[in-house]
């Protein structure tokens, strides 16, 4: 495991370059290009902006508005964790080629899928903050400090769950499709397009099982709601278990390592 | 001397899972009820049965074999992207597999960015790839193109900056399963100098190969996998004598496999011969021209073909020759009635078509008497002079105006084998002799 890291380490400016790839492929030959970093997410939040308060008028608490801008704290850092879990459950059956033929450690491919995600997220950043000043209200900077804390507990979370994720679709390929609706129903368990306090009594605790939630709420607190950050310890807590789970991903995909090529 | 690759009872096998992979997704299994059974492995394959060898450090070494004999496992395991079952591969200094070039091209990015990905996968590091990237765009000849993305350049570019690519990367060990064959010939020419050039400096090379005679050329010692085991191991040019021996053996099994097929077809149409005449006689599969290439038996059976055998110098029944061997060939004769207007014929058709020689007892000025009952006619060639490849016999009898009796059309494949890999159809023996300022060694 020790040797396998270190050759992680050896690997990292392929991880890099393989990063920049990824974003310079993925729209070369569209004429809108790198702007649809920008505009994905963009559209989702016009879509939703346009359901919740057009179709469902739905006077949000004052302390949600404005709602978008809400929203839009918790669709961007989902857009990230979700496109990372869907593309590293193909990666290692498209890269079959690669790991057929070429000896490299298979685990640089999930992980250039959720790192290619951030920087996603990371170009979405300035349009949120372009809308926060343009509904003229910046968070507080002491809670801006956590930003990336809790980005990174994200990141450990995503990378684990990404590792688990496909390893084990190279065994059982029904995870793909049974992983897109999974993820469907988890962004609506998630208190993304809604508050948590805004769920009934009875079904909080349930939303708590879900790791997200934390995230999405950490997200809102330290970017959109008013006061202080006031669920760090949660957060803290979570960042103890996405270690695990990153741990408990490298280590099946570890096991699983041999196996890979034979079976993609 | 250091070994450089050590294979200690290396075992293999790969599961196969027949229902789930021709299903492949839950709902599919679900329905066919399958689900449990199909996650069973229904057999295991062994595609390597306890394969021991070393390579000593600086040696070139070749790997031939029938396809499906385990040759690229066995490269795959000592390049480290599988595992062996049981047993231990061990390799000393860095390794470099030669098994799909540009494996992992991006089509929609650069040459250029993709030498530094393909490099760095293949254990460069960024400055390293700096260091060699002017050599590798040289040696790969795309100095004009190297800024275009991937997917506009032709397959013989793609590979040749895929080789360039891995044989810059310099390693201890270089690992070759049959990647050699792309490009044009002078790429291919570049290709072996750099092999070479290798060698030259002390490095060891590792060749999976179907084109023997590279091995023989290329190799100081060669390996011979047949379903899994080495069959024999050392001296290249003995290893690829005694693989090709037994190929042939197995040609000539398969063969005689066939002749056994058409002569009992043969032996079917003989009891009622004069029913079976006037039917075979109105048979429509006659050709019209008699030197197009089509298979097939006809004539009014007469007299019959009952059985074509091929005999080799040592008078044994054989289906695989060597070029410049005796060769006779005999034909079983039975005559349903008397005949007294009959002549025998035999030709030889290569793989293309081609008579390559035909000739019967009436142009060699046979006058025939009578043929009665059963009999044997056997054409004695003193030296079967065609090169390398896969011919066909026609044999005949029929009258002289040419109606046949029983014409059995390209219906007898034999082969010809030889050393060499000359041009042509007929191999005619000669030798060559220098004078004056050559010199020449090998003939």
């Amino acid at each position: 495991m020790l040797d396998n890291l270190r050759r992680l380490f050896r690997y990292r400016a392929l991880i890099q370059s393989l990063v920049a790839r990824d974003l310079k492929a993925r729209y070369r030959g569209s004429a809108l290009g790198f702007v649809w970093s920008f505009v994905n997410p963009l559209l989702l939040l016009l879509i939703y902006s346009f359901v919740f308060t057009v179709v469902i008028e739905r006077p949000p608490e004052d302390r949600l508005r404005p709602f978008a801008l809400f929203m839009f704290c918790g669709i961007l850092p989902w857009t990230w964790f979700q496109s990372s879990l869907l593309e590293s459950s193909n990666v290692l059956i498209a890269g079959g080629n690669l790991i057929r033929k070429v000896l490299f450690p298979a685990e640089v491919l999930p992980m250039v899928s959720v790192l290619a995600g951030m920087v996603h997220f990371f170009l979405g950043l300035p349009i949120l903050a372009a809308f926060f000043v343009y509904y003229g209200r910046p968070p507080l900077p002491v809670d801006l400090w956590w930003l990336p804390v809790i980005v990174l507990v994200q990141l450990s979370l995503t990378l684990g769950l990404a590792l688990l994720v496909s390893s084990l679709t190279v065994h059982f390929r029904d995870l793909r499709d049974l992983l897109a609706n999974l993820l469907t129903f988890w962004f609506f368990a998630t208190p993304i397009i809604y508050a948590f306090d805004e769920a009934p009594e009875i079904v909080r605790p349930y939303l708590s099982l879900n790791p997200f939630t934390h995230l999405a709420i950490a997200y809102q607190e330290v970017l959109f709601l008013e006061g202080p950050f006031t669920q760090w310890r949660r957060l803290l807590a979570l960042g103890a278990a996405s270690i695990v789970v990153l741990a408990f991903g490298y280590f099946v995909f570890d096991r699983l390592r041999d196996t890979l090529a034979e079976e993609v | 001397m250091t070994t450089a690759i050590a294979v200690r009872d290396v075992r293999k096998a790969y599961r196969r899972y027949g229902r789930r992979k021709s299903f492949g997704t839950l709902k599919s299994a679900l329905l066919s009820g399958q689900l449990l059974s199909g996650l069973r492995p229904d057999e295991v394959l062994e595609a390597l049965k306890g394969v021991s060898f070393d390579v000593p450090a600086g040696r070139s070494f070749g790997v031939i074999g029938r396809n499906g004999s385990g040759k690229s496992t066995l490269l795959k395991l000592i390049a480290g992207i599988g595992k062996p079952t049981t047993g231990t591969v061990d390799v000393h200094g860095r390794v470099s597999a030669l098994i799909e070039l540009g494996a992992g091209f991006h089509p929609e990015i650069s040459g250029r960015e993709n030498v530094f990905i393909n490099g760095m996968m293949l254990g460069l590091s960024k400055r390293e790839i700096v260091r060699r990237f002017d050599d590798i765009v040289a040696f790969a000849e795309l100095e004009d193109f190297i800024d275009a993305p991937v997917k506009t350049y032709s397959s013989g570019m793609y590979m040749r900056l895929g080789f360039a690519v891995a044989i810059n990367v310099d390693p201890d060990v270089l690992l070759v399963d049959e990647v050699l064959a792309v490009g044009d010939e002078a790429f291919t020419h570049k290709c072996f100098d750099k092999l070479a050039e290798f060698r030259r400096r002390g490095r060891t090379v590792l060749l999976v190969t179907h084109a023997l005679d590279l091995v023989t050329r290329f190799c100081d010692e060669a390996l011979w996998l047949d379903g899994g085991v080495v069959r024999d191991q050392g001296d290249p040019k003995r290893v690829v004598d005694a693989y090709l021996m037994d190929v042939s053996r197995v040609e000539n099994e398969a063969m005689a496999r066939e002749a056994v097929a058409i002569d009992i077809s043969a032996h079917d149409a003989g009891p009622d011969g004069a029913a079976a005449g006037v039917q075979a006689g109105s048979q429509p599969d006659e050709p019209a021209d008699m030197f197009r290439a089509v298979e097939g038996r006809w004539g009014t059976r007469e007299a019959e073909i009952v059985g074509v055998e091929l005999l080799g110098p040592d008078g044994a029944p054989a289906h695989v020759f060597q070029s410049g061997d005796a060769l006779d060939v005999r034909m079983r004769v039975r005559a349903h009635q008397p005949l007294t207007d009959f002549v025998f014929g035999v030709a030889i058709f290569n793989a293309d078509g081609v008579c390559c020689y035909g000739t019967n007892t009436s142009l060699e000025g046979a006058e025939p008497e009578s043929l009665i009952g059963d009999g044997e006619v056997v054409m004695h060639l003193a030296r079967l002079d065609l090169v390398d490849g896969t011919y066909k016999l026609d044999v005949a009898v029929h009258r002289q105006n040419g109606a046949p009796y029983d014409y059995h059309r390209l219906l007898h494949t034999f082969r010809v084998t030889s050393r060499f890999k000359d041009a042509g159809i007929y191999r005619p023996a000669h030798r060559w002799t220098f004078a004056g300022g050559i010199r020449v060694t090998g003939l």
